[in-house]
């Protein structure tokens, strides 16, 4: 089992030189700023947090940092928005960790990823704030869990265009959606309590993102219980048209695996499997494909769904002869064929899985998580290896080691300059054309002086 | 006047096309362009971004993601040729409409106006869109109606309003010219010049126009002084969930690809462009617009597809403006989800301003042609500062 250091971290040790990972622990008190600690901190480093209140939104784009509130006797440090502030903590790192924090009252998100591999996001408390509660996008391999989220008004927790992230042991309340999967692979949502949000579980396909599929996922002993609260999402967003009174919704999305969950009390329905027509005026995406297939739906609990529906459901009751709304709705088209399968069907209140075949698997025992052992590989930049990549992104555009490209090759400059590397440090500041058989060089007066000393040191010791 | 006469201050830079050759002045280099390297007698891109990944090899992410697919691995020579061709007005019908009329290297390949000018000084009904990055695009025009440079460039190639070329003619004006035959020779070998030579040359020069080392990639890159506090600031406001810009114009590329339907105003007195509905049908695409990128957005005023905001100020105050604000009374829309009310104050506006800034780079600007093959004159080849 990988617990508390993760993974990519150590796999990140394992092939970088030691001084960075001399993991360093930063400080911060009431009254401090956690940026500041980020803006100090190396990879490997533990910013801890101690209780107060912070008034800030922090950035990471570092790899390898753990922000880690402190608290004591029941006091958490707290960051609030005040309702002024965007997001709370935006991290795009590698590897980066977020614990332990209380936040509130942000206008955005409380944590969002954009990338950043090997995420954990834990024991964090969020609550009132804005659009999204967790949102990593992007990333793959991450963990959410222990996490609990109240009044968003949209998901609490929004699993965005990721891959390979288990969600579990989350309690979701009073939020539009508990938890999405949206445009995302290999997820494991496991152990949540959702619970009083319009909708409790949300796996989707979403039209008009750049990535396009949602595919094996499993929602496997969650409580889904009472979610009937009033719609509170912004106009235009994809869960305002969400009806309220549903456990659990997949929409497009394909393979999904519903096992063991408790799902009682949601007033339209328990579980509705619906094409990408659920959503109504959206932009239409041709690269988007609408119908949910395979789905599996194994032994779960499911009672007391459907007491009072909203009027499509109402609607599709008289049609069913039924008094009651479903525990499980398949909604038309692909939604009700044999390609969709369910063990121990007559238990349940059930509309349009007639033609569903019976499941071959009986449990998903043998799948503990969707993470990948070991973590996602990353390239990762230190402040060890930049210079390194400044020379390979911007110099190796134009020189080769011992070859003729735009630019003359990289032993000539090592010829002319031998052990001057203040002498190519000013040239690139403001080239002049020495050679008339080469174009001119692009100045590179926008790089520090220390920055430019700093490349041309590493072209002058350059070997291949 | 069939379009607007530049001041050709040309560049002596004509390095690429030193004479060698005994029996004409004209030739091709044989070196790569800027940022790309020769293997296996192919240019291939090296950049900030050539070991990264990104997720389902999307080409979308954060700061330290995977490029999308760039359309790479052309000889040098044919790229070569592509530049040549791309500032020779003899592709026009009248010979005096080159590619670089509407994309200009000193106004970031794009030509500064509102709605570009055709053959007879007619406006067009849309912006010219920058080419810089334009390789690593699966979809081009701004209703997205062509899937590749090939096929993108026929449109202005043949079309009556733009260079009013047909097939026949445009082969046989390079046929005839005895450079040219000398030149797609050294390009693509023994064969009588065809038109897919032509387009394989120009789709690989403008797949050469690549810019990636703004300052904003060095501080993507872990260089993390260069941008300053404001443009940090900015960058956050940016990427935020409160201004959602990233959310479709996402890193590296400064766009997801996607079809977006946002709800921009005309310019007085203009019809609202149906956009992609108008070629797929689909009323849920109305007024749909492929994203663009915002690489050196600083360089392509006036901004969005029928360049009704004037500077960056105006276009990113538009975001905020409340959804659907400007779209026509009567008119319904399928607006973007993104599109909200984020009450931008006037500081992140200007905080938006400064970061976008931070994505100019024309630091690849390819070497301009002082004369090319046909004789005529080469158009837009004004000497730019870097």
């Amino acid at each position: 089992m990988k617990k508390i250091i993760p993974m990519g971290l150590l796999w990140l040790g394992l092939l970088l030189a030691v001084p960075s990972l001399m993991a360093a622990e930063i400080s911060v008190k009431d009254g401090d700023s956690i940026q500041s600690a980020v803006n100090k901190a190396n990879t490997g480093d533990v910013i801890l947090v101690y209780p107060g209140t912070y008034k800030e939104s922090v950035y990471v784009d570092k790899d390898g940092i753990t922000i880690r509130g402190v608290v004591q006797d029941g006091e958490w440090p707290v960051m609030e928005g005040e309702g002024v502030r965007n997001d709370a903590i935006l991290y795009s790192g590698n590897d980066f960790t977020v614990e332990w924090l209380t936040i509130t009252h942000y206008k955005g998100n409380a944590i969002m990823g954009q990338a950043g591999n090997n995420f954990v996001i834990r024991y964090n408390k969020v609550i009132d704030t804005g659009v999204y509660g967790i949102f990593p996008q992007f990333g793959k391999n991450g963990l959410i869990e222990y996490n609990v989220l109240s009044g968003i008004e949209d998901a609490a927790i929004y699993v965005g265009m990721c891959d390979n992230v288990d969600v579990r042991h989350n309690e979701v309340f009073d939020n539009v959606a508990g938890i999405e999967i949206e445009n995302t692979r290999h997820a494991l949502v496991e152990n949540n309590y959702a619970h009083d949000n319009t909708a409790g579980l949300l796996v989707f396909i979403t039209p008009g993102l750049p990535i396009k599929t949602t595919y094996d996922v499993i929602l496997r002993n969650n409580f889904v219980v009472n979610n009937n609260t009033a719609n509170f999402g912004a106009a235009g967003s994809i869960v305002s048209k969400v009806p309220p009174g549903i456990g659990i919704v997949v929409m497009a999305a394909d393979d999904v695996i519903v096992e063991g969950n408790i799902v009682s009390g949601n007033k339209t329905a328990g579980i509705v499997i619906t094409d990408l027509a659920f959503i109504t005026d959206i932009s239409s995406d041709p690269d988007s494909e609408p119908n949910p297939d395979r789905m599996v739906f194994l032994d779960n609990l499911m009672f007391d769904n459907g007491a009072d529906p909203v009027a499509d459901v109402k609607a599709l009751m008289l049609t069913q002869f039924s008094r009651r709304g479903p525990d499980i709705l398949a909604n038309l088209g692909s939604a009700q064929e044999p390609d969709n399968c369910i063990i121990n069907r007559e238990r349940y209140t059930r509309f349009g899985v007639k033609k569903w075949s019976e499941c071959e698997r009986k449990d998903t025992s043998d799948i503990l998580t969707m993470r990948i052992p070991g973590g996602a590989p990353n390239e990762v930049v230190t402040t060890e290896n930049r210079t390194k990549l400044l020379y390979q992104g911007i110099c190796a555009g134009c020189h080769a080691y011992n070859l003729r490209m735009i630019g003359p090759p990289t032993l000539t400059v090592q010829a002319l300059y031998r052990n001057d590397a203040q002498g190519i440090a000013d040239y690139i500041a403001a080239p002049h054309k020495v050679r008339t058989d080469y174009p001119a060089m692009p100045p590179q007066g926008h790089l520090s002086p220390e920055l430019r000393r700093e490349v041309a040191e590493y072209m002058l010791g350059v070997t291949k | 006047m069939r379009r607007r006469i530049l001041p050709l201050l040309v560049l002596l830079l004509g390095i690429a096309s030193m004479p060698t050759d005994a029996d004409t002045e004209w030739n091709l280099s044989e070196v790569c362009p800027a940022g790309f390297h020769l293997k296996d007698g192919a240019c291939y891109l090296q950049s900030f971004y050539s070991d990264y990944v990104s997720l389902q090899s999307s080409g979308v992410g954060g700061l330290k993601t995977g490029l999308p697919l760039l359309r790479e691995g052309f000889s040098a020579q044919q790229i070569d040729l592509g530049r040549l061709l791309f500032f020779d007005p003899i592709l026009s019908l009248d010979g005096d409409m080159a590619c670089s009329s509407c994309h200009q290297p000193a106004r970031g390949f794009a030509d500064g106006l509102a709605g570009s000018i055709g053959r007879h000084g007619e406006v067009m009904h849309r912006s010219a869109p920058t080419l810089w990055n334009v390789g690593f695009l699966r979809q081009l025009f701004w209703d997205a109606r062509a899937s590749s440079l090939e096929e993108q460039m026929q449109g202005p190639l043949f079309s009556q309003e733009e260079m009013a070329n047909t097939p026949t003619q445009l082969l046989a004006s390079l046929q005839q010219n005895d450079n040219y035959r000398h030149l797609f020779r050294l390009a693509f070998g023994e064969s009588e010049i065809d038109l897919q030579q032509v387009y394989t040359a120009l789709t690989a020069f403008e797949s050469s126009l690549v810019s990636l080392s703004s300052r904003y990639d060095l501080y993507a890159n872990g260089f993390h002084e260069v941008l300053t506090q404001p443009e940090i600031e900015g960058m956050n406001v940016f990427r935020s969930f409160v201004a959602r810009c990233a959310e479709c114009h996402t890193p590296p590329a400064f766009t997801n690809q996607q079809i977006a339907v946002i709800g921009t105003p005309e310019p007085d007195g203009v019809p609202l462009d149906a956009g992609v509905q108008a070629i797929t049908g689909d009323a849920s695409q109305r007024g749909g617009f492929r994203v663009p990128t915002l690489r050196n957005i600083e360089l392509t005023a006036p901004y969005m597809h029928s360049g009704r905001f004037k500077t960056l100020r105006e276009t990113v105050a538009f975001y905020t403006g409340g959804r659907g604000h400007a779209v026509p009374k009567g008119e319904h829309l399928s607006l973007h989800w993104h599109i909200w009310e984020p009450n931008l104050t006037d500081h992140e506006l200007d905080l938006l301003v400064a970061f976008l800034k931070t994505l100019t780079d024309q630091s690849f600007t390819p070497v301009l042609p002082t004369k090319v093959p046909s004789g005529l004159q080469p158009v837009a080849t004004q000497i730019l500062t870097h």
